[in-house]
């Protein structure tokens, strides 16, 4: 691409940007401002791109447009069977002012900040001479899986800390159902045909993300999302039946990642290498061992997100992919 | 494997653990919480006489790598952390056992429960800024999800509330740690305090204050927390109150005494200082005014919370180096170790007075010294520890600040300090008259022995912080930052 084509792409996509973001937080509808948000998330996925991030990328647009979009969507569908969906009402006064003010404020400062940041004089050659040594070629998965592994390890687990919160957001007598709405497919419908279609492609895309992430963008994070929507598309096709709380390989399948990753962790502590020290010659296997049990538990964990808390089917009213109450 | 590593990977083994076996959690949370009280007695002997252990985690040095490192300060909340979990652990095995709490509640606190210490335990001990973000990310969630344990609407609507102000908070941090990372390369603590001072870093250091006073709930930044501490099951509301504000504080000592001490102007310290009067001095009289117990003692969290950034305008002042810091950085830490202690205590208290009357109105609590004596007498001592009278590790606090105040001619914050014990007198005097009436209208129902001597230990342990200071004073020095030393 040439300077010029490339600096236009990049306006286009600043001001794209700009008005998804204003169009996601003006106006009273909802359902109006989380197609804008997921949009706002598809774009700020592109001007990652563009800024050369591509794992940045491609998490942003896995999960902060796919995911959150999804989670946003069935609040909505939850709100409106609930009768509870209503415009939200335009904020006057102080109540848009102050905000509005405070938010510029940070953002100025954020602009002035940018002009006054000196370059800093690490991390980058340490980073270069410790690459060779970390057993991955992809500098983003080096530093997710073994440079600032505890940092991982930790976020592994505020998944899971987000889901049991999610759980425990559910009836005291739904307690024993299966997790999430019952589904109802028409048979030979739309839903039913995607539903066995989609998931095979899925699963392709997920674990090629997880293997590649040793030496190019992708990862657990990435990949496990992609299988967690293979298999959200799975239970809403009717392929499967949602497990309950009570379900010990859901539970077995939730903690298999964290468990795996802190077992290494102390193994390797025990071996006398230290908490989470990746000797050089084994370092490729353990990040390839630890990503993988990871991408499983972060694949179920966000569809367990979706799914939402274990709700009896009288409940609150079923769902049909067809928006019809049964 | 040293105690520190120990004391890391021990609480979220047993949340996992927890998760795949509900039925053990109980007996597993209670053990883990017996072992980490031994394992931070042992870190605690060994930083005493050997000083400040340190590990750079997964063998990387930063700027690659995370440090962990066990000062005195870390190891002080890590053992205060500890024994409040094990004083949990006891109470919610009988206070939220299914046929109580229900199936969902009894599923759920164990793991959850965990996960908060296993966050607690990774924030004291962390060297790193972005560490520390995700160590408070996971406490934020685990604290939300307690906070929506009961399922009442009321609390629900409190825990909404409470996650959008952490969630700001955290928000308005990790910015600050970006500016951070962008102008120096390094998430580093100790990196950070030899680094050259660049133009953005006050701009950090305030994004990263604003969002930890937030989340520390820090006035006027306060009012998620009364709704959100009272609405949960008393176990809950124990950690909450008594353990989780503490972690953000201990980052922003970090952050001011250690990284940066060198963007502490007079200006911020001041601002500091003022908002926690603001918070003594509001938070108790809201306190008075309360008509639930529950609601008293999480109004009378914003006060004491409030003393605790005293600290900041009483270790500053002008360059000079000042004798008086010290004391003023220590009493900071004593008042954040006794109130953690003396607060869980009281929670504790609060949840067997329910189940023996039924309510927390201050009505319902009448007379019931009589029948439950060594709750009273728990509460009452927790109460000493709150009001700063002596021999609590509530003097201890009030009296190192009191000192730095008049050594250093600040005598406002001397004023702030004795009328803020005042009026948590006042706030106390309430539902203590009602428990100590003579006449107890109702017959509650009774309450093993064994269930009241959890509070009353944690209350002991909170005046005994007063009683034997020496010990805690001593450990408190090891590694303490020179800024807390010659003052910011």
């Amino acid at each position: 691409m040439t300077g010029a084509a490339a600096l236009m792409l990049d306006l286009l996509l600043v001001v794209l940007v700009a008005f998804a973001g204003w169009a996601a937080l003006a106006g009273r509808g909802v359902f109006r401002a989380v197609v804008f948000f997921i949009a706002y998330g598809l774009l700020v996925a592109l001007g990652w791109v563009r800024l050369g991030a591509v794992n940045v990328a491609l998490a942003e647009a896995a999960i902060g447009a796919g995911l959150t979009g999804v989670l946003l969507l069935a609040t909505v569908g939850r709100l409106e069977r609930a009768g509870a969906a209503r415009d939200v009402p335009l904020m006057r006064g102080a109540a848009a002012w102050v905000p509005a003010l405070a938010g510029l404020a940070v953002t100025g400062a954020l602009v002035w900040a940018w002009f006054a940041l000196p370059l800093p004089e690490s991390p980058g050659p340490q980073l270069a001479e410790a690459l060779p040594r970390s057993g991955v070629e992809n500098p983003v998965t080096a530093v997710l899986l073994n440079f600032r592994s505890w940092d991982t390890l930790l976020e592994a687990i505020v998944l899971l800390a987000a889901l049991l919160g999610v759980w425990m957001l559910g009836r005291d007598g739904d307690w024993t159902a299966p997790l999430g709405l019952r589904q109802h497919v028409r048979e030979g419908g739309v839903m039913a045909g995607f539903g066995r279609v989609l998931p095979p492609l899925g699963l392709l895309v997920g674990v090629w993300l997880l293997w590649a992430g040793a030496d190019a963008p992708g990862g657990a994070f990435q990949g496990g999302t992609v299988l967690a929507a293979v298999i959200v598309v799975a239970l809403m096709a009717g392929v499967a039946a949602p497990p309950g709380v009570d379900a010990l390989p859901l539970r077995v399948a939730l903690v298999l990642g964290p468990g795996v990753f802190l077992g290494a962790g102390l193994v390797l502590a025990a071996l006398g290498a230290g908490f989470l020290t990746l000797p050089e010659a084994q370092a490729k296997a353990v990040i390839v061992a630890v990503e993988t049990a990871l991408t499983l538990s972060i694949a179920v964990t966000l569809a367990g997100l979706v799914l939402g808390p274990p709700t009896a089917p009288n409940g609150a009213a079923a769902r049909t992919p067809d928006g019809a109450r049964p | 494997m040293s105690a520190l590593v120990f004391l890391l990977a021990l609480p979220l083994v047993a949340a996992l653990a927890a998760l795949v076996a509900p039925r053990g959690a109980p007996a597993l949370t209670l053990i883990s919480a017996a072992a980490g009280v031994g394992a931070a007695l042992r870190l605690a002997q060994t930083v005493a006489q050997g000083g400040v252990q340190e590990i750079a985690l997964a063998g990387w040095a930063p700027p690659l790598g995370i440090t962990v490192a066990a000062d005195g300060l870390a190891v002080a909340f890590l053992l205060m952390t500890a024994l409040v979990m094990l004083a949990v652990a006891l109470a919610a095995r009988a206070e939220l056992a299914p046929e109580r709490a229900g199936a969902r509640v009894a599923f759920g606190f164990w793991p959850i429960a965990l996960l908060l210490w296993g966050s607690l335990n990774a924030v004291f001990l962390s060297r790193d800024l972005f560490n520390l973000y995700v160590g408070i990310e996971l406490l934020t969630l685990a604290a939300v999800a307690l906070v929506a344990l009961s399922g009442k609407a009321g609390a629900l609507v409190a825990a909404m509330r409470y996650m959008i102000f952490a969630l700001a908070g955290s928000l308005l941090y990790l910015l600050g740690v970006v500016l951070v990372y962008g102008a120096h390369g390094t998430l580093d603590v100790g990196l950070l305090a030899d680094r050259t001072v660049a133009d953005p870093d006050a701009l950090a250091l305030a994004l990263m204050t604003a969002g930890l006073a937030a989340k520390t709930a820090l006035f006027p930044f306060h009012v998620w927390l009364p709704p959100a501490h009272a609405g949960a099951p008393a176990p809950a509301s124990a950690m909450l109150s008594g353990l989780v504000p503490k972690a953000s504080f201990v980052i922003l000592i970090r952050l001011w005494f250690e990284a940066m001490p060198d963007q502490a102007g007079s200006g911020a310290l001041l601002l500091l200082g003022l908002m926690g009067a603001a918070a003594v001095i509001w938070g108790s009289l809201r306190a008075l005014s309360q008509p639930r117990l529950k609601l008293i003692v999480a109004y009378s969290t914003v006060a004491q919370l409030g003393y605790m950034f005293l600290i900041f305008p009483l270790a500053g002042g002008d360059g000079a180096a000042q004798p008086w810091a010290a004391g003023a950085w220590t009493g900071g830490m004593f008042q954040a170790l006794s109130h953690g202690l003396a607060k869980a205590a009281m929670f504790l208290c609060a949840g067997l007075w329910i189940i023996a009357a039924g309510g927390d109105r201050l009505a319902d609590l009448r007379g019931l010294a009589r029948p439950m004596p060594m709750t009273a007498m728990a509460f009452g001592l927790a109460a000493v520890t709150l009001m700063g009278l002596p021999p609590s590790g509530g003097f201890t606090a009030k009296y190192l600040m009191m000192t730095a105040a008049f050594a250093s001619g600040q005598w406002g914050w001397a004023l702030v300090l004795a009328g803020g014990g005042l009026l948590a007198a006042a706030y106390l005097y309430r539902p203590m008259a009602e428990v100590f009436a003579r006449d107890c209208p109702i017959t509650p129902q009774p309450i093993p022995r064994a269930w009241q001597l959890v509070p009353l230990a944690l209350a002991v342990a909170a005046i005994m912080l007063g009683l034997i200071s020496a010990p805690p004073f001593d450990l408190l020095q090891v590694g303490r930052p020179e800024a807390a030393e010659e003052g910011l």
